[in-house]
């Protein structure tokens, strides 16, 4: 039984009661998925590495439920949380990351560019700052054929500093689009602590500056995150134009497989954990309530490390891509370019 | 009512299209700077924005990159958009946005990229910063298409394709060729990409060229013509993809050929052009394939260092007469 007793509580006031204990099912399946991923890294049954976003699911989830079916997600190059709590397949997610033809983009993407167009879930980017303005862009198309969708685009604080990022907003901003950029302030960008690359003002206090409506809110409060989340979108659907949203979260692991992140304050990582841990403190919620008892909670935790073991079953038996096919998928119409295959 | 057979200018050519292509598909809009009212730099959206309005002709604010990741974005949700970058040059401001993610994004996920991305191009005057030759590396960029047309009728063809294609297309319109007239063709006149076409039928050598260098090679051909040297002289009209097929068929004619553009020979389209013709018609050739190109510098302001940089009608001639007088057929040799 985990110590509890120094957790700041939540509330879960304005949440849907109903939907509560899925949430809670879903930020476990992201723990216990991201937590098996770096011995598939280090082994080799993972090509590369990945970027773990343990520590950060409440943004995902609080996020996810508070979009609709239809609307646009774009993320970064810690995208794994994003993609579950949207719903994509743990098995496919999985075997994208070992580089399967089973993959939701059948090996060519990887763990930064997991997609899933039907549950309008763009690609990640690994370029810092890149998916503000496919989102921005994603929006003004919604806007365009009248459509009501919102575009939300989920990056961290590193894209922050970033021209294209502000560039974005700006845009959205003036023409009033259904963007919500989600600023995911896990403090760190690589090793470098925000603090020491900004001038002036925090991310939120920076977006106030190009007209949009803007907060900071508590990251680790997944209520907090729906109600922000939510609200935006309203305003967005009433023309009232993007929002930016700066949610202080924190990433339990280095920024990515094998990092030590000993640049950080010794301690620092457990106070958040022991504070903040977003699922303990949904937990805690809910067993206040009695919408979650501990039994349920443990068959949760059954439940999502079943789920991974066969994500991870079916990546280890499902085939490689067809190397003779590297080159195909270039491009959609049939364009014959030579030196396409060698 | 134009039914395509009065002379028309290139940009007036540019601007049938777009229009013609916007009544056909409302999914189409324009995006870039000074565009709604002034219609462009080079006023090749003129009278445009009247007819669709603000919507879907749309003034944005300098930010090349948002602009670009507005197309992006918009094209994997539905839309078709027209990116106007003004300057070819300015897509450094993008770079990221057109080679990370619109070439990119189909293969690494599926996604659809409708995208075409018109600029003004060539060497021109201005100085350094308005006039690079960036089509070789938009050209190697897997997942571009590029086109550089060089008449009326190919632009507007061309144009008209590319906002009915699936793919992220480099639109680039040489700026010395804006005022250039001919008849354009009709609203169903499309030029496929990947489809060059023979200006001039010739049997001694072949002059392979796009855009506004077509011009200088043919006014060269007539030269050439006055000294008893039948040029064939070949329009590539899109640069990727590369329509090598019809270049070989003239090189085994002629047993010649020379490539010529503006931009640096080092690593350029001439430079792959060269490399793909010795690899596939080597046995035909009675001469190296040489590139006539633009000196290793950036383009100057005075027009003095510009005409000395790039090469004109008298460099052409002179590269083809070199390249006959050194190499002599096979049989001749004595």
């Amino acid at each position: 039984m985990t110590d509890t007793s120094q957790l700041l509580p939540i509330t879960l006031d304005g949440l849907p009661r109903d939907q509560l204990a899925d949430w809670m099912s879903t930020m476990v399946l992201i723990r216990e998925f991201e937590e098996s991923l770096d011995p598939l890294v280090l082994s080799g049954k993972i090509p590369g590495g990945v970027h773990l976003a343990s520590g950060q699911e409440a943004v995902a989830v609080g996020a996810s439920r508070a979009l609709a079916p239809t609307d646009v997600v774009t993320t970064a190059h810690r995208p794994h949380h994003h993609a579950l709590a949207g719903g994509l397949s743990p098995s496919r997610v999985m075997a994208e990351l070992w580089g399967r033809a089973t993959g939701t983009s059948g090996g060519r993407g990887g763990t930064m560019h997991l997609a899933d167009y039907e549950r309008g879930y763009f690609p990640g980017n690994a370029i810092v700052g890149a998916n503000v303005g496919i989102a921005m862009g994603a929006a003004l198309a919604a806007r365009l054929a009248g459509r009501e969708q919102v575009a939300c685009a989920f990056f961290g604080d590193g894209a922050t500093n970033t021209g294209r990022t502000w560039e974005s907003v700006n845009m959205a901003a003036t023409w009033k689009l259904p963007l919500i950029a989600v600023c995911e302030n896990n403090m760190y960008a690589v090793e470098t602590f925000i603090g020491n690359v900004s001038g002036a003002g925090t991310p939120s206090e920076r977006a106030q500056a190009f007209g949009v409506s803007a907060e900071r809110i508590d990251g680790q409060d997944v209520g907090a995150v729906y109600r922000a989340v939510r609200d935006a979108r309203e305003r967005a659907l009433a023309g009232d134009g993007p929002t930016f949203i700066e949610a202080l979260t924190y990433r339990y692991h280095g920024h990515s497989t094998g990092e030590d992140p000993a640049y950080r304050p010794s301690g620092e990582a457990e106070e958040w954990r022991s504070t903040k841990d977003p699922l303990e403190r949904l937990r805690l919620a809910l067993a206040a309530q009695d919408l979650l008892d501990e039994e349920g909670y443990d068959r949760l935790l059954a439940a999502a490390a079943e789920t991974v073991a066969e994500a991870i079953r079916f990546a280890e038996d499902s085939p490689l891509p067809d190397p003779t096919r590297a080159a195909e998928g270039v491009y959609g119409a049939t364009v014959a370019v030579r030196g396409n295959l060698l | 009512m134009n039914d395509g057979s009065v002379d028309v200018t290139v940009g007036q050519a540019f601007q049938q299209g777009v229009r013609e292509e916007m009544e056909r598909d409302e999914r189409i809009f324009v995006i870039g700077t000074d565009l709604f009212r002034r219609g462009g730099h080079f006023a090749q959206v003129k009278g445009i924005g009247e007819l669709f309005g603000k919507e879907r002709v749309r003034d944005a604010p300098i930010s090349e990159a948002a602009i670009v990741a507005a197309g992006v974005g918009a094209a994997m949700n539905g839309a078709r958009p027209l990116v106007d970058l003004n300057f070819i040059d300015f897509a450094l401001g993008a770079a990221d946005e057109v080679i990370n993610q619109a070439a990119k994004m189909r293969y690494m996920s599926g996604a659809p990229m409708p995208l075409v991305i018109r600029a003004s191009s060539g060497v021109a005057l201005y100085g350094a910063q308005h006039n690079n030759s960036f089509e070789g590396w938009f050209s190697s960029t897997p997942g571009l298409l590029v086109a550089a047309p060089s008449t009326p009728a190919d632009t507007k063809g061309l144009i008209k394709s590319a906002l009915r294609g699936e793919d992220p297309v480099i639109f680039l319109m040489h700026k010395r060729l804006t005022g250039v007239r001919a008849p354009a063709g009709g609203p169903d006149d499309l030029v496929p990409f990947g489809s060059a076409v023979i200006r001039r039928s010739g049997s001694d050598v072949t002059l392979v060229s796009y855009s506004f260098s077509v011009r200088r090679v043919l006014d060269a051909a007539a030269i050439l013509a006055e000294h008893g040297i039948d040029a064939e002289v070949i329009d590539l009209r899109t640069l990727q993809p590369l329509d090598l097929e019809t270049v070989e068929t003239s090189v085994k004619k002629t047993g010649r050929a020379l490539v010529i553009d503006e931009a640096p020979r080092f690593g350029g389209v001439a430079a792959e052009i060269a490399a793909a013709v010795q690899e596939a018609v080597f046995d035909f050739l009675d001469a190296p394939v040489t590139r006539i190109g633009a000196a290793f510098a950036p383009i100057a302001h005075s027009p003095t260092l510009v005409d000395a940089a790039i090469p004109g009608v008298d460099t052409i001639v002179a590269g083809v007469r070199a390249s006959i007088d050194r190499w002599f057929p096979a049989e001749e040799v004595p």
